[in-house]
């Protein structure tokens, strides 16, 4: 018995220091056709909510999720979103719904949700939770006929990174860090309970082609894929914005030095006529001077997360593209016969 | 109060008589993300209740069809002989879910559990006072004739002049709009476990197939009718020739040039974020890798 109570007692411990890597997330379908519902229904407007679940080994659970109320930038909601989101997970705990935060999720345009604040919530979720995921679904790729949904989590060397509150070239060089290390992303598998999968598969209609095969066939993709390209120029002229500033401080950079090596070569004329004339050599460096003031180097979190973007851009255009591809060659195979 | 469901003895007041004359014949679309909520709720029950209670939140069309949209559970507490559902939670929830989307209102009840009984009755006249009309929904998840069936019902009152005796729930048609299920694919929500979502090709290979064994069945069965196998029926013939005529009439060359213009097209796009590609990473590198000192 002390044996047995001993090694449970290890294998807690052991649980505690460990925490195995996030590698799968599993979502049950009712927590996808909500998410999908409630993105929907507000489209355009960008929508948010709390998904709940378990956390198990490697294998992060999303049981359910409630949707947040559109939040009209007002002071006195502030306390009533808190409140709902404590009514909400009170009335789910009554009827035995899991109701352990695990993250959110929320709508995004065309694939546009690399910002800074989505890593603020980041960093203010991961206080409270070990583990939480982020999960961006789109709603303008469900008319193409493609289940857009996709689970996020900042990358363990992001996190230090971005609590060391700094973003120069020398710390980003030493750990090797590109801007593909910011986001890491999480394949996600749908698990239904047995009972709504027997419902499920009674209630299909036995139908070879469904409406996801109607809108996947469609050949106008062209508003689609305008937007996007709009949505690339207007990041790549951000990007390019970027990179003038980082030139600008590389040319102050090499001003101020050059300007302290003037500098210095004049105090050491001067001390070297000093000591010809037996007096105290003056200091080699003065700090008071303004130009040995140290100039910031400005952050390169705005370019990373600018970068990812573009890189999404160009992302989604090639998958659209290849599906135009083998559609073209379909109606040019149908018109020949 | 006891129901009934098949015997209609005493008078009874039709609704479409009583009623400002837009609910006479009811039908109840359900969306499926309804029955995901129920069964989820059913599930997860507490270990001694046999059934599950719960709202149904919805919109009511212009051309009297409701819409039910959405649902919550509520707790009850269910004997022999009298029924207690909690009504603080029910309210609750319901201004919480007013507070996302005020356009969904109730609606109705949900049930699960093959038929209606005496408790069904009373919970049933609570939520009337709640919502004119409320629908009742029943949700078999207990597979009672071997096959899930959901029911919709509206209650109407039995009276014998002045007395109310009874109330009968009376059937009203259910449309299952699969539509978004669809949209998500049966695949991924009727398997208990899915590894993977299938991206954009993985999608439009999946679609082609279908599309290709669509086309080889209209093929065998054309041919076994030109070989007087099967009889012909006039109706799928006509179905098919327009299929075959909805294929726009383009001179080739014109046809031949669209296509060629369009593949340029993606091909240019293709080439562009290629070279966008290119540009990120040399730019990077550029960015990190300079060192003044």
């Amino acid at each position: 018995m002390a044996t047995m109570a001993r090694s449970f007692l290890q294998a807690i411990s052991k649980d505690e220091a460990v925490v195995p890597p996030l590698r799968v997330v599993q979502i049950e379908g009712l927590a996808v056709l909500k998410i999908i519902k409630h993105c929907k229904e507000f489209a355009p407007t960008l929508v948010t909510g709390q998904l709940l679940g378990l956390d198990v080994g490697s294998v992060l659970e999303v049981t359910n999720c409630f949707p947040f109320p559109v939040r009209d930038d007002d002071e006195e909601i502030e306390a009533d979103g808190a409140n709902y989101q404590l009514e909400m997970m009170r009335c789910l705990r009554e009827v035995n719904v899991d109701n352990n935060t695990v993250g959110w999720y929320q709508s995004t345009v065309l694939g546009s949700y690399q910002t800074v604040e989505l890593i603020e919530t980041f960093m203010n979720y991961q206080e409270n939770i070990k583990r939480c995921v982020c999960i961006i679904y789109d709603p303008s790729k469900a008319d193409l006929g493609v289940l857009a949904l996709k689970a996020l989590k900042l990358s363990d060397s992001f996190m230090e990174l971005y609590r060391a509150g700094s973003f120069t070239g020398e710390k980003l060089r030493e750990k090797n860090f590109s801007w593909m290390d910011i986001f890491e992303e999480i394949p996600i598998k749908v698990s239904n309970s047995a009972l709504v999968s027997a419902f499920m598969t009674e209630l299909e209609t036995d139908a070879p082609v469904s409406q996801g095969d109607y809108d996947r066939l469609h050949s106008s993709t062209t508003p689609f894929l305008e937007n996007n390209m709009e949505f690339l120029i207007k990041c790549m002229d951000d990007l390019s914005m970027e990179q003038q500033k980082f030139q600008y401080y590389y040319r102050n950079l090499s001003r101020q030095q050059a300007q302290q090596q003037a500098w210095l070569q004049k105090r050491r004329t001067e001390n070297m006529a000093r000591k010809s004339a037996g007096e105290e050599p003056l200091p080699e460096e003065d700090l008071s001077n303004p130009i040995f003031k140290a100039i910031p180097e400005p952050s390169r979190l705005e370019s990373f997360l600018i970068t990812n973007q573009v890189s999404n851009f160009c992302g989604q255009i090639n998958g659209v593209a290849g599906q135009n591809f083998s559609r073209l060659y379909l109606t040019k195979a149908l018109h020949e016969n | 109060m006891a129901a009934t469901s098949e015997h209609t003895v005493l008078q009874f007041v039709a609704p479409s008589s009583t009623a400002s004359g837009t609910t006479s014949v009811l039908t109840a679309r359900i969306h499926p993300l309804v029955i995901f909520n129920v069964c989820d709720c059913f599930v997860r029950r507490p270990d001694s209740a046999e059934r599950v209670i719960g709202t149904l939140l919805g919109s009511i069309l212009p051309d009297g069809t409701v819409d039910i949209r959405n649902s919550y559970a509520v707790p009850h507490n269910e004997s022999s002989d009298q029924v207690a559902v909690d009504i603080d939670y029910h309210h609750n929830m319901l201004a919480s879910h007013l507070k996302v989307n005020p356009k969904e209102i109730i609606v109705g009840w949900y049930s699960t559990g093959a038929g209606v009984n005496g408790g069904s009755a009373l919970i049933h006249d609570f939520y009337a006072r709640e919502v004119t009309n409320p629908i009742h929904l029943t949700v078999d998840t207990g597979f009672t004739n071997g096959e899930g069936t959901i029911k919709a019902f509206v209650s109407s009152n039995l009276s014998l002049g002045d007395r109310q005796l009874a109330a009968q729930f009376q059937e009203i048609p259910v449309d299952l709009r699969m539509v978004e299920a669809e949209r998500v694919g049966f695949d991924v929500l009727k398997a208990t476990a899915v590894d993977k979502l299938p991206n954009d090709l993985e999608g439009m290979e999946l679609t082609m197939e279908r599309l290709l064994t669509l086309i080889d069945d209209v093929y065998k069965y054309v041919d076994s009718v030109v070989e007087g196998q099967k009889s012909p029926d006039n109706n799928i013939g006509r179905i098919i020739a327009d299929a075959v005529a909805s294929l726009p009439k383009l001179p080739p060359q014109v046809f031949d040039n669209l296509v060629n213009d369009s593949l340029q097209d993606q091909l240019l796009l293709l080439y562009l974020s290629s070279i966008t590609r290119t540009q990120l990473s040399l730019a990077e590198k550029l960015n990190t890798a300079a060192q003044m000192l």
